[in-house]
């Protein structure tokens, strides 16, 4: 045994590295981050190329409202500019979960089918963690902050000024939208352990996503009871901009969010439990 | 000819083996699909019976989203596009300039077997939901409309494979071509009807864009089949329709015999 462990010194000074786990983690992710921006900067035209797509896609959406808009004064209870800050919400809450997670998720089938998540099931971390955060993808925070400046506008046309409590149980509530975006699409990643085939899945999320950012009262019967309890869609955004713009009928929107959060993530984690137990490793 | 026959032949074989990706990605799509009749429904309720947004009542308005979606799956490139660029990135399309066989009908024929495959696995999904709303589907009643909006399909199909054929031979020249993919895809989404019919938008915009391309890659056929577009308008559009698929074809054929001499067989 290594004497300098066994020295009650050495010991007092410098705790055992697995006391203070989050700091570590911590020192990893530093170093994820460090590793992405390189990876960035070496593609310089492309990388500037994906924010004008993004930003692109962005305004598309904008046309869709202003169309819309001009046939109409309401959708259900929704204005326009209620609307304009629902789409902008959306948008934030999507390019973030973009930057920090969505190449991580796509390339987790892509790792499964070559084999080389057998690397990552060995470093010393926690796999899961490394898996969905290994890489960030810097440009969507552009996609982001295009989207808190339409909130921004939105709310001026609103002339609404919501108060600090409003706006930080606006980011609570919407990191709690990008966990749920974030489990599953992590939750569709996994199918691919058991298909190789499956690859396509995780793309088929871009279609949740264009629900995010509908208005929840639009819909009603069926379609609104598994968009909001089976696929929390209709909570993501909806609640978060509900909260900011004092549209919510009923503290229980904000627990029904919550709640759905927490299910998500514990459907994601079991789903991910039983893939790994599964994985057999492609090409060893 | 023969050897057409066997790429198709080989084409839907290799289609086939995605068969389960098609009917996933053919379900998925109608949620959003469903997401936009809803919209377009609770719009209507907040008007007076018998409203109208730009002369489409509410079944025409979703007679409109149901015959994209028929269009869309019969016309859209799925992966041609990677493909073709991967092919050239690898240096895999060396081979083809070996062998007695034109690239391009070699992927107008793969392109062909790919939409049917994906025509047929998606027949379950878009079929029941069409079923399901068939009540609102309008559908003309004169056989000289369904021989126009056959032969404007068949227009569409060949200029949304020229227009992605060109866009994967930059990969003669860029590493990836990706963004520009999406850039293209995202006008056609706007300006192609995907997102809304284009004559809701104020008239002179929609009398312009009907001289650009991408009325022609989606909007230009569904509006024949609504009898939105009749009369003088018709021939005219079909037309002009007939004029940028040739465009897009001489294009092809330039951008193709431009990037063949940049070519450099990388790993061949």
């Amino acid at each position: 045994m290594n004497p300098k462990a066994r020295n009650p010194e050495t010991l007092s000074k410098r705790p055992p590295r697995a006391e203070r786990p989050w700091r570590r983690y911590l020192t990893i992710y530093a170093a994820l981050w460090q590793n992405s921006v390189m990876r960035d900067m070496q593609f310089k035209l492309n990388f500037v190329l994906w924010i004008v797509v993004e930003l692109m896609w962005f305004g598309l959406q904008l046309t869709f409202v202003a169309v819309i808009y001009s046939h109409t004064d309401r959708i259900a209870t929704w204005s326009k500019w209620e609307v304009v800050l629902l789409t902008g919400a959306s948008q934030f809450i999507q390019q973030l979960v973009h930057a920090i997670f969505l190449n991580n998720i796509v390339g987790l089938s892509e790792h499964v089918r070559t084999g080389r998540l057998d690397f990552m099931l060995l470093l010393p971390v926690n796999s899961r963690f490394l898996i969905s955060l290994r890489t960030v993808d810097l440009g969507s925070f552009v996609g982001a902050a295009s989207g808190l400046a339409v909130m921004g506008y939105a709310c001026h046309q609103l002339e609404l000024v919501p108060s600090i409590i409003q706006c930080v149980g606006f980011a609570i509530l919407a990191i709690v939208g990008m966990l749920i975006h974030y489990a599953l699409m992590f939750l569709l990643a996994c199918i691919s352990f058991v298909s190789v085939k499956a690859q396509g899945f995780v793309w088929g999320y871009y279609n949740l996503f264009n629900i995010a950012r509908l208005p929840d009262s639009a819909f009603q019967g069926l379609f609104r009871i598994v968009f909001t309890f089976g696929i929390p869609m209709l909570l993501v955004s909806n609640v978060p901009v509900k909260l900011l713009a004092n549209k919510l009928s009923s503290p229980w929107e904000i627990a029904s969010l919550l709640l759905m959060g927490i299910g998500c993530y514990l459907m994601s984690e079991l789903g991910w439990r039983y893939a790994v137990a599964r994985y057999t490793s492609a090409s060893s | 000819m023969k050897k057409y026959l066997q790429v198709l032949n080989v084409g839907i074989q290799n289609t086939l083996a995605y068969r389960l990706n098609f009917f996933f990605r053919a379900a998925f799509n109608l949620i959003p699909l469903a997401a936009t009749i809803f919209l377009w429904r609770t719009i209507y309720a907040g008007k007076h019976d018998g409203a109208e947004v730009a002369g489409y009542g509410l079944a025409q308005m979703i007679s409109y989203y149901l015959v994209v979606s028929i269009v869309d799956a019969l016309t859209a490139v799925n992966e041609d596009d990677w493909q073709i660029a991967a092919e050239i990135r690898d240096g895999l399309i060396s081979q083809f300039l070996l062998k007695p066989i034109n690239y391009l009908a070699y992927r107008l024929v793969l392109y062909g077997a790919g939409r049917l495959v994906y025509l047929v696995t998606c027949l379950l999904p878009l079929g029941g939901f069409i079923l399901y709303y068939s009540g609102s589907l309008q559908v003309p009643s004169d056989p000289l409309i369904y021989l126009c909006f056959a032969l404007s399909l068949f227009l569409t199909a060949l200029l949304q494979f020229f227009l992605s054929y060109t866009m994967a031979l930059l990969a003669f020249w860029i590493l990836e071509i990706d963004t520009f993919v999406f850039i293209l895809f995202a006008l056609e989404y706007v300006a192609g009807g995907h997102l809304f019919p284009l004559d809701i938008l104020p008239p002179w915009i929609t009398a312009a864009l009907i001289y650009t391309p991408f009325p022609y890659l989606l909007y230009f056929p569904v509006s024949i089949f609504l009898e939105r577009t009749t009369g003088q308008l018709l021939w005219t559009g079909l037309g002009i329709q007939g004029f940028w698929v040739l465009i897009a074809f001489l294009v092809a054929q330039w951008v193709w015999s431009r990037g063949i001499r940049k070519y450099g067989a990388v790993g061949g």
